[in-house]
């Protein structure tokens, strides 16, 4: 079982850095043959770098569009940030102080996390535009987020794992020592389901993550009069008609 | 076309956010071009055998070429944030016109031919194959999206739908089933030169006519100059301002500024169109020929500069891609940003005091103003982010009195479209005009009860045009709106004028305090 984990983890892991990497390199391969920001935009690059900020930060556009789902999105996103960080303990040692620091703030945040997603949910049940636009994927995802959340928090407040064993498993796995996990079934739910979402990331909506920095509408400087914005197709069709 | 068809929407206090009614604007598709109109542009005559492949071809291509139309069908997560956004989905209730919904009639293609969970587990992501009747639904639900923008301000990821809408009518033209209007009227511009088919003598004819209209008025020979060498500006702007309702008004104004301004002005024959139709039919192709006009009659008449009139699309592929499809312009006087907009030349002259203005003149109007989506949300005016919304009122409030702006969640990044944007100015589609319009008449109603408004100002020819239909539709005045630059007519007083029909007095001398 431990073995399979192993294996498991290192497939997942692959799958996901080799699969955004490939997106990653189409988003950027492909090119923008024309300035679509929307505006009022900022006109310098600094100020891109600002405006993407606040969007990947604090979810600007989703504020001004709508508070609940702004609300439960961010909730859900922050906690998942600070308890991702409060994780890194299993893959470090020693633990930077920095993440020792967060550790209490982790536990909070898995609450945030799981309290966001439910909300999403029942968002995402009772409006009908919302249920309109819903695939049976989109109402997995949730699920699987919420199932991650509660079933490490079981492991937290309800039925302790050796985490110690976890850790050792995890570090070892990193340099390619394959070691034993505690076979309880909250890790067991838990692992297999972050497995999975690491499968799935780079065929997935998850691919917003790389989407947002790569979004003509958001990353573009406002400077059209000033520069010209020539695609290399766009040139090539240029100069066959001139 | 007759009002009965279908029933125009009550004005209530708000627009609520309906529930949804499946299919209520499935019926509605314009006018198919005719085979002449699509191989004008280079497209088929009519729908090709092989449409399937065909189609699902371009849709690769474009995916290739258009980082946009890539990165935004993959990183929608479908959180509902642009579903209450779109003025077509609050007035018809069709959820295939919330922006997420029209964008996933492409997107579930996508997913089917492109992405692994969709070739795979189609029924999990909602993929879906491509049919005759998907085709059907884009040409309805791609032609019932006027590429305002509005979604893409509320979509944290930046997604507009305008980019997803461009490249269903590209994929759609690529295999034959063009839009009437659309192509019949680039088809013109690229034979004639402008979107009404008007050959230089009959512009020529039209301008004359209106010199003399001015000179009769004002006693001022103020010039409209056609295909004059050697002038410093060459003004490109859409052909509606040569005789339509209330635009022609506002060419009057344009030639007013330039008068006053003492600068050498002409108008092309061949470039008579600001308008650039090949933006709405997503074809980088088509609007880099209607560009080139532009590009080749600056050179002809070897000016120093360009400026546009008033229009909405006009001015995003003007100010955002005239420089990247036809420039660089090099040849143009470096001191100018290539184009100008007529409204940063006319506030630059109001700041130089170049211009006398006598606001009183415009005192029996209450103004309100309507961003025209594309210039609030796709351009700029002047050299600060959000100028092209503070320019246009900057203006207003130069030759005006009294103006009260509209709710703030219905102008500026977040003005409603007039509903007749994007190629769909056409009787035709006149249902989803009247019902997308909704917004903009709810809240030009209420300045009208709360703060007595008369007028509502504009700054592009489609939603001049729309707003003169529409506005009758809901039980208000199509004289409601005016351009911008036929107020600053009303209020400048032309070097020398004689004082008009009212009083002798005043108003003729040249010193004379215009704000006395």
């Amino acid at each position: 079982m431990s073995l399979f984990f192993s294996l498991l983890f290192i497939v997942a892991a692959l799958v996901m850095v080799i699969g955004l990497a490939r997106k990653i390199v189409q988003y950027a391969r492909t090119p923008a043959p024309l300035k679509i920001p929307t505006t009022p935009a900022p006109v310098t690059r600094a100020g891109v770098v600002l405006r993407l900020f606040r969007e990947v930060v604090f979810f600007e556009s989703l504020f001004k569009s709508t508070k609940w789902t702004w609300l439960f999105g961010w909730m859900f996103h922050l906690g998942l940030l600070l308890v991702l960080l409060r994780h890194l303990r299993y893959f470090t040692d020693p633990v930077w102080l920095p993440i020792q620091l967060i550790q209490p703030f982790g536990v909070y945040a898995g609450f945030a996390m799981v309290i966001g997603l439910v909300g999403l949910l029942v968002r995402r049940i009772f409006i009908d535009r919302v249920r309109y636009i819903s695939a049976p994927s989109d109402f997995l995802w949730l699920a699987i987020l919420i199932i991650i959340g509660f079933s490490g928090l079981m492991m937290k407040f309800v039925a302790h794992t050796d985490v110690v064993m976890v850790k050792e498993f995890f570090t070892g796995l990193m340099g390619l020592h394959f070691e034993t996990l505690p076979l309880d079934f909250p890790l067991i739910v838990h692992l297999l389901l972050v497995a999975l979402l690491m499968l799935l990331f780079p065929f997935s909506k998850l691919l917003h993550v790389p989407g947002i920095f790569f979004s003509p509408g958001r990353n573009q400087v406002d400077n059209p009069r000033e520069r010209r914005h020539l695609a290399p197709w766009a040139k090539a069709m240029e100069e066959q008609q001139n | 076309m007759a009002k009965a068809d279908f029933e125009t929407p009550e004005l209530q206090e708000y627009v609520d956010v309906p529930e949804l009614v499946e299919d209520t604007m499935v019926h509605l598709s314009p006018f198919v071009a005719k085979p002449d109109h699509n191989t004008d542009l280079n497209f088929p005559g009519e729908l090709v055998e092989d449409w399937h492949d065909k189609a699902l071809a371009k849709l690769d291509d474009l995916r290739g070429r258009f980082r946009s139309l890539q990165v935004y069908l993959d990183s929608c997560v479908k959180c509902g944030s642009c579903t209450d956004k779109c003025h077509y989905f609050l007035g018809t209730k069709d959820p295939k016109n919330m922006p997420v919904g029209r964008q996933d009639l492409l997107r579930k293609v996508y997913r089917r031919y492109f992405t692994f969970a969709g070739k795979y587990f189609p029924k999990l992501v909602g993929a879906k194959d491509l049919t005759r009747e998907t085709l059907d639904e884009w040409y309805s639900y791609y032609h019932q999206c006027s590429q305002c923008r509005r979604c893409s301000v509320f979509c944290p990821y930046g997604i507009d739908t305008a980019e997803i809408s461009m490249a269903a009518r590209e994929i759609l033209d690529s295999i034959g089933y063009g839009q009437k209007y659309c192509n019949e009227i680039i088809a013109k511009v690229n034979k004639i030169g402008n979107n009404l088919g008007l050959p230089g003598p009959a512009l020529a004819d039209t301008l004359e006519g209106l010199e003399e209209d001015v000179e009769d008025e004002t006693g001022v020979a103020v010039k409209y100059p056609l295909d004059v060498k050697g002038a410093d500006i060459l003004l490109v702007t859409p052909s509606a301002d040569f005789f339509a309702e209330p635009h022609v008004d506002g060419l009057i104004g344009y030639g007013k500024v330039f008068h006053e301004a003492g600068v050498s002005w002409t108008i092309s024959s061949y470039a008579s169109e600001a308008a650039n139709f090949g933006m709405f039919i997503g074809s980088y192709e088509n609007m880099r020929r209607v560009s080139l006009r532009i590009r080749k009659a600056a050179l002809d008449l070897g000016v120093k500069r360009i400026v546009f009139g008033e229009c909405g699309h006009a001015w995003r592929v003007a100010y955002a891609f005239l420089n990247t499809l036809a420039g660089p312009f090099d040849f143009l006087d470096p001191k100018y940003p290539v184009p100008q907009h007529i409204l940063e030349f006319t506030w630059d002259q109001i700041q130089k005091g170049n211009l006398k203005l006598d606001k009183s003149a415009n005192d029996d109007k209450v103004l309100t103003f309507h961003d025209s989506c594309n210039v609030a949300r796709a351009t700029r005016m002047g050299d600060k982010p959000g100028g092209q919304l503070e320019i246009p009122r900057n203006v207003i409030k130069a030759v005006c009195n009294n103006f009260v702006d509209m709710h703030h969640d219905t102008i500026g990044e977040k003005t409603f479209c007039c509903g007749g944007g994007g190629g769909l100015l056409t009787d035709d589609l006149m249902e989803i005009r009247v019902k997308g319009a909704l917004p903009r008449m709810t809240a030009l109603k209420n300045v009208m009860e709360e703060e007595g408004v008369t007028h509502m100002a504009a700054i592009c020819a489609i939603c001049k045009s729309q707003f003169t239909k529409v506005l009758p539709y809901y039980g208000m005045d199509m004289n409601q709106i005016v351009s911008i630059h036929q107020l600053v007519s009303e209020a400048i007083i032309l070097t020398g004028q004689n004082s008009g029909d009212e009083e002798d007095e005043e108003g003729d001398e040249e010193d004379d305090d215009p704000d006395a």
